[in-house]
């Protein structure tokens, strides 16, 4: 089984993880830009982050045998605080970089007047770089905040397609469903969204427009529940196809509407199918 | 390394709109320095990133050779140079970075271009640190920190074949170094690598450590 995790960050995992991820079957994955926990004070730290997450972190993940891409963007937590939104005017460089695969996370948190036009900018600087969306909903009043989160993207004239809105649950899906965007789901080991119920929801859906993610982070998550939800809808009665499709081909085809997915040595079967010295190049351990 | 050596070593490793891509970059660099910011980031999609010679997987990239060109194409010196340069590699991803480690021997930057080289080495990144040991540090590097660069790689496993500095730049202290890491790895029943052997061959007065000595301590 092949997995890709579109939401996941590894920067506060441990290498442990990215081996049990590995053997559960996972070749690459999707990191956001987002809050650390402990709130940033200046750009300068912003920049760190992001040069982390398209330098350090591909290259930890590429010695565990996982293909590492990132989205960088600054979050809607972060974007009420004057001192941090400097930082959108750094944002073009790293939005060239060839590890970037989408904008992201932008959205809403508390759905101020800051985060409004963050969110706006950042739409724009994705249809700019010809690249996809990637939008946290809140979690706080959320139905209201997906409402209103459609509304900026039909706004910004960016196409519904190269938009994901991210951790749905049943309240919210119909909305999104209705709106053409993808469909993201964060499977999480509380009360969010669970494996099981993410099953009743691809039952009620399809397996079409959805995304399945672990957006394991320095909080209470587990970055094996992209494999549960696999092994929930196999339990269910999915095929391997149905499951290959929500757990590979639809984070696939998302992201790679920003033409720099590299999956060439993950997707071949087995690795002799490609030079060996890739791997070597993006930072895997030479065979001593 | 050349501008004409990696132009020959690129034909037939990227693609023709690869070729053409970098030609009228090359000419955008020239007429206009600045073009050289948005061209830099873009050249590994453009051209490609496999090994510019299949044989030498911690050698040259084609995005790497590709990169270099474009810097040897800047219409720069001094300061000037020293100043994009540098901001090339602060804001550059990890293949960026490599790639200007890697052109420093083409570009007139003296020893100027020595931070890069420092910055490089303080990473764990085994791509930079093995990029940041080229001609260019062969030649600029101070010996301290070389023999540090040079024992970082024995601790991450880059092979030392790909620093071209070795043996030439070994001296006693790394032999003594090298010499004391084996002793650990020895004490440690660990292997010990067997490409520090040309460097210790060097300095026959240095005490290699066996397993013998392992047991006297």
């Amino acid at each position: 089984m092949r997995i890709f995790d579109p939401h996941i960050h590894m920067t506060s995992r441990t290498t442990d993880d990215y081996e049990a991820m590995h053997a559960a079957g996972v070749r690459a994955l999707v990191e956001p830009a987002f809050w650390l926990g402990q709130p940033r004070t200046s750009a300068a730290s912003f920049l760190d982050y992001f040069d982390a997450l398209i330098g350090w972190e591909p290259f930890r993940a590429a010695q565990f045998g996982i293909r590492h891409h990132c989205t960088i963007a600054l979050n809607p937590k972060e974007a009420n605080d004057p001192r941090c939104t400097e930082v959108l005017r750094h944002l073009p460089r790293y939005l060239a970089k060839d590890g970037v695969v989408a904008v992201g996370e932008i959205g809403y948190d508390s759905m101020t007047p800051a985060e409004d036009h963050a969110f706006a900018a950042q739409l724009q600087l994705a249809v700019v770089h010809e690249l996809p969306a990637l939008v946290h909903s809140p979690h706080r009043d959320k139905a209201a905040g997906v409402d209103r989160t459609l509304a900026v993207v039909r706004e910004s004239g960016i196409a519904p397609e190269r938009v994901v809105v991210d951790h749905l649950n049943e309240v919210t899906v119909k909305q999104v469903a209705d709106s053409g965007c993808w469909m993201g789901f964060s499977i999480y080991p509380d009360t969010k969204m669970d494996e099981h119920r993410m099953v009743a929801v691809l039952r009620e859906y399809g397996t079409e427009r959805i995304l399945v993610n672990s957006a394991a982070d320095w909080g209470r998550s587990d970055p094996l529940k992209t494999r549960r939800t696999a092994d929930a809808m196999l339990a269910a009665g999915f095929s391997a196809d149905d499951v290959d499709q929500v757990l590979w081909r639809n984070p696939v085809a998302f992201y790679g509407q920003s033409g720099r997915l590299e999956l060439d040595d993950v997707e071949a079967p087995g690795t002799g199918a490609t030079f060996e010295g890739n791997s070597v190049l993006r930072g895997a351990r030479a065979e001593v | 390394m050349t501008p004409d050596a990696l132009r020959t070593a690129l034909a037939g490793r990227t693609t023709e709109e690869g070729e053409r891509w970098l030609d009228a970059a090359c000419t955008a660099v020239a007429a206009d320095p600045a073009a050289v910011r948005a061209l830099f980031p873009a050249a590994g999609r453009r051209c490609g990133r496999g090994p510019l010679h299949l044989a030498e997987p911690y050698g040259w990239t084609v995005d790497d050779a590709v990169r270099a060109l474009l810097l040897a194409a800047l219409p720069l010196t001094g300061t000037a140079l020293h100043t994009e340069l540098t901001e090339l590699y602060r804001t550059g991803d990890a293949a960026e970075r490599r790639a200007v480690l890697r052109a420093l021997p083409l570009l007139p930057v003296g020893d100027d271009a020595l931070p890069l080289v420092h910055d490089a080495l303080r990473t764990n990144d085994t791509r930079l640190v093995a990029a940041a040991l080229g001609d260019y540090a062969t030649h600029h590097l101070d010996a301290a920190a070389y023999r540090q660069g040079v024992l970082k790689c024995v601790f991450t496993g880059i092979p030392l074949a790909a620093l071209p500095g070795l043996p030439d730049r070994a001296d006693a202290e790394l032999a003594r170094m090298m010499s004391a890491f084996a002793a650990e790895r020895t004490a440690a029943g660990r292997p010990v690598p067997a490409d520090i052997q040309p460097v210790l061959a060097r300095f026959p007065e240095i005490p290699v450590p066996t397993a013998t000595a392992r047991r006297e301590a």
